[in-house]
């Protein structure tokens, strides 16, 4: 920033070399604000240009160096005087020297290790950037792009229902069951509570979703529990023998995949919560975890033609087990 | 390119029986106080209430049971709740000490309208305690509600089912 009219000052661009075809992901900021930032993946190589503009184009920009950084790291708002680059990848655009006009310079970060899912919480952020630096001897000029990460999984190989009979004794006994362990972000929560007894006057029945994000280690914990969801799935007075189908599609959700001991920093985890109220507002509930994880929207050229495959595979009906063993047969 | 489509189906549950379908709930608990009647003279008047409990939960002894209480009986009956239960006991109606100066224009706490106030705020309070599955487990309630007595001088104790 220079507020005197002496002096030389330039504005910093960067620009992706793929900024037209690749996809963008919305992304809450700190603040609460969604915007949209260019998506990438483990792997996926980042590279583009930074233009240099000179603010006054008759005065030379003198420097101690350009250089172009990549930077994985976390952010934990009640410490943020240490740092936590998991990710650190730097590349020299230009020696100390001059510059008489604007220049481009091209950049490439090859093949780069994203092993998180960028994450913006209550009390932890993990954010991914590109930061160009113009070192001066007073004041360096830098400009930061962030960009979103997202982690994608594959089906899981095991995914076993949760079943469970829970009550209080002589009073109230439910079997719950949820048709899996593992949820994909957009997946569809299916389940079922069988009342067993009932000899408490149950008004209605509700799931919820609770978001529980935990940060630091040590004496420096910090818990912050968030209920994501509520739906109701009962309303009325149940009594024994009596089914209550769950249908809860995740979609409409503001969900992340579970992160567990992101470096050691912090976890991200999802539970649902089945609660009952009575007639006189008594809650009674049950909290079970889950899993969240991303699928991948489309078939990515990196994967191999049998992990293709796996991340198509249909959940029902075998008119498509028959189209995955056509595909195998093609393959022989 | 067909994305992957979930199966929502519902999960499978056995058709519930007839009975249990059509026949009473095993909830059924109803407490009703009602015919508020002031006994004795002068200065040691007091009020009592008759209290008419009908259920079919095995935890009442009596599926029928009627008794008569005052407001002290309850007061005593939320103490020993809130001492010996993990209960959060709900409030009495007020005890309306300022009703029982003298000098009054009305009836004091025996105005109809005061004790009309009163047998509903007991009400609700009992239907409210009574349907608790920690306060049912206590055995003070148990004696408040169908014994023909308070006996302040009880053991408590907890109940357990047979």
């Amino acid at each position: 920033m220079s507020f005197f009219s002496f002096g030389q000052s330039a504005q910093i661009d960067i620009v992706l070399n793929d900024a037209e075809t690749r996809k963008k992901a919305e992304h809450k900021t700190e603040d609460g604000k969604v915007d949209q930032y260019f998506l990438f993946y483990d792997g996926d190589t980042v590279s583009g240009k930074v233009n240099i503009t000179l603010k006054n184009p008759a005065k030379r920009l003198e420097h101690q160096g350009i250089r172009i950084e990549f930077i994985g790291k976390i952010e934990l708002y009640y410490d943020r005087g240490n740092n936590y680059e998991f990710v650190s990848l730097v590349k020299d655009l230009a020696q100390p020297g001059e510059l008489t006009q604007s220049r481009t310079f091209d950049f490439e970060f090859t093949n780069v290790e994203k092993p998180y899912e960028a994450y913006t919480g209550q009390n932890v952020k993990l954010r991914y950037f590109l930061r160009v630096t113009v070192s001066r001897r007073l004041n360096d000029i830098s400009k930061e792009m962030d960009i979103v990460v997202h982690t994608l999984s594959m089906y899981p190989e095991l995914n076993s229902s949760i079943k469970m009979e829970v009550g209080i004794e002589d009073c109230l006994h439910i079997e719950f069951e949820y048709n899996k362990s593992k949820y994909h972000l957009k997946d569809v929560i299916v389940g079922k509570i069988y009342f067993l007894l009932v000899r408490i006057k149950i008004r209605h029945m509700e799931i919820n979703i609770i978001k529980r994000e935990m940060t630091g280690t040590g004496t420096n914990v910090y818990h912050e529990n968030d209920t994501i969801a509520k739906y109701e799935i009962m309303d009325g007075a149940p009594v024994r023998g009596e089914s209550i189908p769950i249908r809860l599609f995740l979609a409409g959700y503001e969900i992340t995949p579970t992160m567990r001991g992101i470096n050691k920093k912090y976890s991200v985890r999802y539970y649902l919560n089945l609660v009952l109220i009575d007639e006189e507002e008594r809650r009674y509930f049950k909290q079970q975890e889950i899993t969240l994880w991303r699928r991948g929207d489309v078939v990515r050229k990196s994967m191999s033609h049998q992990a293709a495959i796996a991340s198509q595979r249909f959940e029902s009906s075998s008119s498509d087990e028959k189209a995955l063993a056509h595909a195998q047969a093609k393959e022989q | 390119m067909a994305d992957t489509i979930a199966d929502t189906r519902r999960l499978f549950s056995k058709p519930q029986n007839l009975n249990d379908a059509y026949g009473p709930p095993s909830n059924f608990l109803e407490i009703d106080v009602s015919n508020p009647e002031t006994v004795g003279v002068g200065r040691t008047r007091f009020t009592t209430y008759e209290i008419r409990l009908k259920t079919n939960l095995p935890i009442f002894k009596l599926k029928e049971s009627r008794v008569r209480r005052r407001y002290s009986d309850f007061e005593w009956l939320r103490g020993e709740l809130e001492r010996d239960s993990k209960v959060v006991v709900p409030p009495l109606p007020g005890k309306a000490l300022f009703r029982q100066l003298p000098f009054r224009g009305d009836d004091g706490i025996f105005d109809d309208s005061f004790i009309e106030e009163r047998r509903a705020g007991l009400e609700q309070f009992l239907n409210k305690v009574a349907g608790h599955p920690l306060a049912q487990n206590e055995r003070c309630l148990h004696m408040f509600l169908q014994d023909e007595s308070v006996d302040k001088t009880y053991t408590p104790s907890k109940i357990r089912q047979a």
